[in-house]
């Protein structure tokens, strides 16, 4: 066989790339546009940023996304690396064959499902919707994805290296501390950016599980959106993408520096 | 493997079964409870009042409570579905949006994974983030960069104006080819990334067997990179096809007003007509649809990591 690339993958390669980065890389620029008609360039200008910093309902819902992001995002990455250990490391348990289900259904299931089965949960046991019941929903569907992360890198570790610091003395929950826990960090932080992004994104369960005063950032934008393209929208967008991308940057920056090898790319390989 | 592991557990038993508990529960609590929720209110009946619908089960009632509560359950919104034949139509309309785009996916994901998986080694992470990027960042996004793009006067008519190859400006938002342009652009991470792990996976001396031994490339690979990468193409299918039978932004955001898939409808039903146990119906229906594929993609998953272990 040939080795090498021949010119039909690198064509495959760059169309492929370019169909999935050139609408991105439109809706950016177009946020730097001067005129307020979306369509025609206008010239360069930072106004619509200008603007967006005034829009104080648009600023609370960044707020109140973020908020809801990271917490959810440390309860999902807590949560979901137990789940990981439990499903990789600690054998057959009484209802493992259900665990693994509801690990892996959340991840296909249609979130319209998932949105209306919690909505109706939190009607059902009458609390106040808002805040708290979305970062529920958020963690619920997000610790799945942690869980499949972790459980990839654990699968693919070196058992020998516990082993020899137990057979060196070392008590188990030490060992897991000193020598596991560093060991799948890398994991676990992708793990943590991804249940980030995956809840800053998130419109469907938001809708569903929001109350007063709770408009996330989706929400906000999916009813502008509704009413036809604007600049400031663009901006808001080219501003997300931003805090998404110096996220990323920041936790591959921190695999390379723990020495991970395969930094986040059991993600696809797993998902 | 198993005898070690219970010689040497990682933590003491109890704390083991701590760490099995929390996330157990967690997601019994907001998975799996509020379906069936989901259930009971797909047989109960819509009323005025808050929450809006009956019967309300009252635990305070006692066992004659529960009687009455059971007495009250009906089957009506299933039939009620069943009779308009708008319900039905909307079921086959999202398998079939869904089939096609899975099929389109595919035609599209396997070349990108194929040329990915050929690409040199050194490239191969860079090429594999590139790929992942766009699934990380915001979905809602993506698709609002189309409709900057697709709108009657945005940059896709414009360019084809400019190219003659049209001479008044085509519309592409509220059609079906908007549609599957999204859809296409928002799953194709999710079908390259499983195919491109088998093909990169793949021992590359069976093709060079295959060519020794006389075989044309087109045959070695149909013969011999198309079976092994089975696997990928299976997982990659099934984990675009379920949840887009249940999609709605997109469908929302680009298609048209007619010929509403099965989310829209849940969506409208929820929101619009505030008829919470028609949407519950309209939910168990769709989970009875996608519970074969959800079992199989699980079922392969589990088999993945019992093999690696």
């Amino acid at each position: 066989m040939r080795k090498g690339p021949s010119w039909f993958n690198i064509t495959s390669l760059a169309l492929g790339l370019a169909f999935l980065y050139l609408p991105i890389a439109i809706l950016v620029l177009y946020s730097f546009n001067a005129s307020r008609l979306v369509t025609v360039w206008g010239g360069w200008s930072t106004r619509w940023y200008v603007e967006l910093w005034h829009d104080e309902a648009m600023l609370e819902s960044a707020l109140v996304t973020l908020r809801i992001g990271l917490l959810s995002a440390a309860a999902a990455t807590v949560l979901g690396t137990l789940a990981a250990l439990a499903l990789v490391r600690f054998g057959r348990f009484r209802g493992r064959l259900l665990f693994g289900g509801m690990i892996y259904a959340p991840l296909v299931m249609p979130e319209v499902i998932t949105g209306l089965s919690l909505l109706l949960l939190f009607v059902a046991i009458d609390v106040d919707r808002g805040f708290w019941t979305i970062t529920i929903a958020h963690t619920t569907l997000t610790m799945c994805f942690v869980a499949v992360i972790v459980q990839a890198r654990l699968v693919d570790f070196d058992r020998s290296l516990e082993e020899a610091a137990m057979d060196l003395g070392c008590p188990p929950i030490k060992t897991f501390f000193t020598i596991t826990l560093p060991l799948i960090a890398p994991a676990i932080a992708s793990g943590f950016v991804l249940a980030f992004t995956l809840s800053l994104d998130d419109l469907i369960l938001a809708s569903f599980t929001t109350g007063p005063g709770a408009t996330t950032l989706p929400i906000r934008i999916y009813s502008e959106i509704r009413l036809g393209v604007k600049p400031e929208i663009n901006a808001v967008c080219t501003i997300l993408i931003a805090v998404v991308a110096i996220g990323l940057v920041a936790a591959s920056l921190m695999v390379k520096l723990s020495g991970g090898r395969r930094s986040s790319a059991p993600i696809g390989a797993q998902l | 493997m198993e005898s070690r592991e219970a010689k040497k557990p990682l933590a003491g038993a109890w704390l083991q079964r701590l760490a099995v508990l929390v996330p157990y529960l967690w997601l019994a609590l907001f998975f799996l409870l509020p379906f069936a929720i989901v259930l009971k209110l797909s047989l109960s009946e819509t009323a005025l009042a808050q929450p809006p619908y009956v019967p309300v089960f009252d635990l305070s009632a006692g066992f004659e409570g529960l009687k009455a509560f059971l007495a009250a359950l009906s089957p009506r919104n299933y039939v009620f579905i069943a009779s308009d034949w708008i319900y039905a139509a909307s079921y086959f309309r999202s398998l079939e949006v869904a089939t096609l785009a899975t099929a389109l996916l595919l035609l599209i994901g396997f070349p990108i994974a194929y040329g990915m998986a050929r690409a040199p080694r050194a490239l191969q992470p860079i090429l594999f983030m590139a790929v992942v990027l766009p699934f990380w960042t915001a979905f809602l996004i993506r698709i609002y960069a189309w409709i900057n793009i697709l709108q009657r006067d945005g940059l896709l008519n414009q360019a084809l104006l400019a190219l003659g190859i049209v001479d008044a400006p085509p519309a592409w938002l509220a059609t079906d080819t908007a549609v599957y342009i999204g859809l296409v652009y928002s799953y194709l991470p999710f079908m390259v990334l499983p195919i491109y792990a088998t093909l990169e996976k793949m021992d590359e001396t069976l093709l060079e067997a295959a060519a020794d031994l006389g075989c044309p490339p087109w045959k070695a690979f149909w013969l011999v990179t198309l079976p092994v990468s089975l696997k990928g193409v299976v997982a990659g299918a099934l984990l675009c096809f379920i949840p887009m039978v249940g999609e709605f932004v997109i469908p929302d955001l680009l298609g048209g007003s007619e010929n509403v898939m099965i989310g829209q409808m849940l969506w409208t039903e929820f929101f619009g007509d505030r008829d919470w146990p028609v949407a519950s119906a309209i939910a168990v229906v769709l989970l009875c649809l996608l519970v074969v594929p959800m079992m199989f993609y699980q079922h392969m998953q589990s088999r993945a990591i019992e093999r690696e272990r």
